[in-house]
């Protein structure tokens, strides 16, 4: 085999090969790779700032300790500091989310074949050879980020997954174009959606399967990707190995892990997942007063503006007299950051920020902020991006009920001393 | 603590045959707040995810558990008794309502 999946852990000893030798089974020894986590894998605590916001840390394979939200199926967090490692988040830190508690642990890539069907003139099985070296791999920086990220804060609160931050990461994915396989098999007249099915699947026959759906333009625009290739390695088991639909600019809920089944349709998808879940009012800011149920709503789609201070965590000391930086990001669904502006005062002034280097419209955009104060105190720190559409963010909070698209001025209160 | 067992097998060193690639996930620990209808919350809201799905929501009332359970069965066909989701509902609210937080 070429390459392993990366480990920041210690070597395997000779005492790890045997011990592990007799738990697999001498069959199932041959043609193996396998990681397996220690007992349980907890390995501390964080407290995560909303009410019921305990979450113990685990180490799952192939990542580092993450915050869990859930074990069956896995849903994990990347800890707060990691945005501050570098503008990619790396494997072994990026999220995890599921819906379905049958997920793949186990992948053969002898067997393993992506199908092309429905409305095409000819359909096609790929095996991930085929799809790695009969089509043009592209690569493209993108930020996957969770439709309810940062749920946890919604005022008033909302059920659903209650994640803080964490729930977003950015990446170098590489693979094939959507497009390109769709022209290999050629469009029907009259096709109007493409369905996406991964290779998890439901606990009983009634819950609806997990297929997500792209408009056809959309399909064919050429930023869709097919991708198994991450930050330079394979996609992490838990983040779709082999192969993951990559959605530039659209919530995560799109980027269907371990994808094996494409379907050109000649109508509109209704399953479950489009028509009933994942579903924002039909309103600007797709926000509605707290409490209330929306008249009419419409599928989640492209991210809104965001950003975030992570060089700096909430009451954090900062020295007076001397200069500090902060740093952070900013990312929208595709328009690309134009202005971030911060301010130390609660709101009341503002300073722009000076933006990093420019990874595409997708992916974090890194800014940076020297400043000296005097006055020791309390400095409530305040970041708002803006795109180059104009969208920005708001001052307070924008409230739905599933708690999806938060993006209000992230505040950080920071300990100013002399 | 024992250190983790990570175990990688270069039996199969033909050159172009990829080795299946596995994981193995921790082992899932229920974790329902003892309570009056807590055999409920094991025998019905396990059938389909772990116990961390109700333990980590904010604090619901009574109105705010039942639309949960009612939810769980019109949407996802969670095949609950109806003679137990009053009793369902009412371990919900009593362990992970507003009273609790």
């Amino acid at each position: 085999m070429d390459s392993l999946p990366p480990f920041s852990e210690s070597p395997v000893t000779r005492r790890d090969l045997i011990r592990s030798a007799a738990v697999l089974g001498a069959s199932s020894l041959a043609n193996q790779v396998a990681f397996a986590a220690p007992e349980g894998g907890v390995e501390g605590e964080v407290q995560l700032p909303f009410a019921n916001g305990s979450r113990p840390l685990v180490r799952y394979p192939q990542k580092r300790p993450l915050i869990r939200l859930t074990s069956r199926p896995p849903q994990l967090e990347t800890p707060a500091s990691v945005y501050s490692e570098g503008v990619l988040t790396p494997n072994d830190a990026f999220f995890v989310r599921y819906h379905l508690p049958n997920i793949p642990t186990e992948i053969d890539l002898e067997t393993f074949r992506l199908e092309v069907k429905g409305a095409v003139k000819k359909g096609l099985i790929l095996s991930l050879k085929q799809l790695r070296e009969g089509f043009e791999p592209v690569e493209i920086v993108a930020v996957n980020q969770c439709s309810g990220n940062s749920r946890g804060f919604s005022m008033p609160r909302v059920p659903g997954g209650q994640l803080g931050n964490g729930a977003m990461g950015n990446a170098r994915w590489r693979g094939a174009r959507l497009k390109d396989v769709l022209e290999r098999a050629g469009i029907e007249v009259g096709a109007k959606q493409v369905a996406f099915n991964g290779l998890d699947s439901p606990p009983m026959p009634q819950v609806p399967d997990f297929v997500k759906a792209l408009e056809l333009d959309h399909a064919l625009s050429g930023e869709v990707l097919l991708a198994y290739g991450m930050n330079g390695e394979d996609l992490p088991m838990l983040n779709g190995f082999p192969l993951r639909l990559v959605v530039p600019g659209y919530y995560g809920t799109y980027w269907i892990k371990h994808l094996h089944e494409i379907t050109v349709l000649d109508h509109a998808f209704d399953g479950f997942w489009m028509s009933t879940g994942y579903r924002i009012p039909n309103t600007p800011g797709a926000c509605i007063a707290p409490g209330t149920t929306p008249k009419s709503t419409v599928p989640i789609g492209r991210l809104n503006v965001r950003s975030f201070l992570t060089s700096h965590a909430e009451g954090a000391a900062i020295t007076c007299g001397r200069e500090t930086v902060l740093r952070g990001i900013a990312f929208d669904g595709g328009a690309g950051i134009s202005e971030v502006v911060v301010s130390l005062d609660g709101g009341r002034s503002w300073r722009t920020a000076e933006l990093g280097e420019d990874h595409g419209n997708y992916s974090f955009r890194e800014w940076t902020l020297s400043f000296v104060s005097n006055t020791p105190g309390v400095a409530e720190v305040k970041v708002k991006a803006t795109n180059r559409l104009g969208e920005s963010q708001p001052m307070e909070a924008l409230w739905n009920p599933s708690g999806y698209m938060r993006n209000v001025v992230e505040t950080v209160r920071l300990n100013l001393t002399a | 603590m024992s250190p983790r067992l990570i175990t990688v097998f270069l039996l199969s060193a033909v050159a172009g045959v990829a080795e299946p690639v596995r994981i193995e996930l921790p082992l899932e620990k229920p974790g329902f707040k003892p309570g009056v209808g807590v055999e409920f919350a094991l025998q019905q809201c396990l059938i389909c995810h772990s116990s961390e799905y109700i333990t980590t929501q904010p604090p619901l009332s009574k109105a705010g558990w039942k639309a949960s359970v009612e939810k769980m069965k019109a949407k996802f066909g969670a095949p609950i008794p109806a003679d137990q989701v009053e009793a369902l509902v009412e371990y919900l609210a009593s362990g992970y309502g507003p009273a609790e937080r």
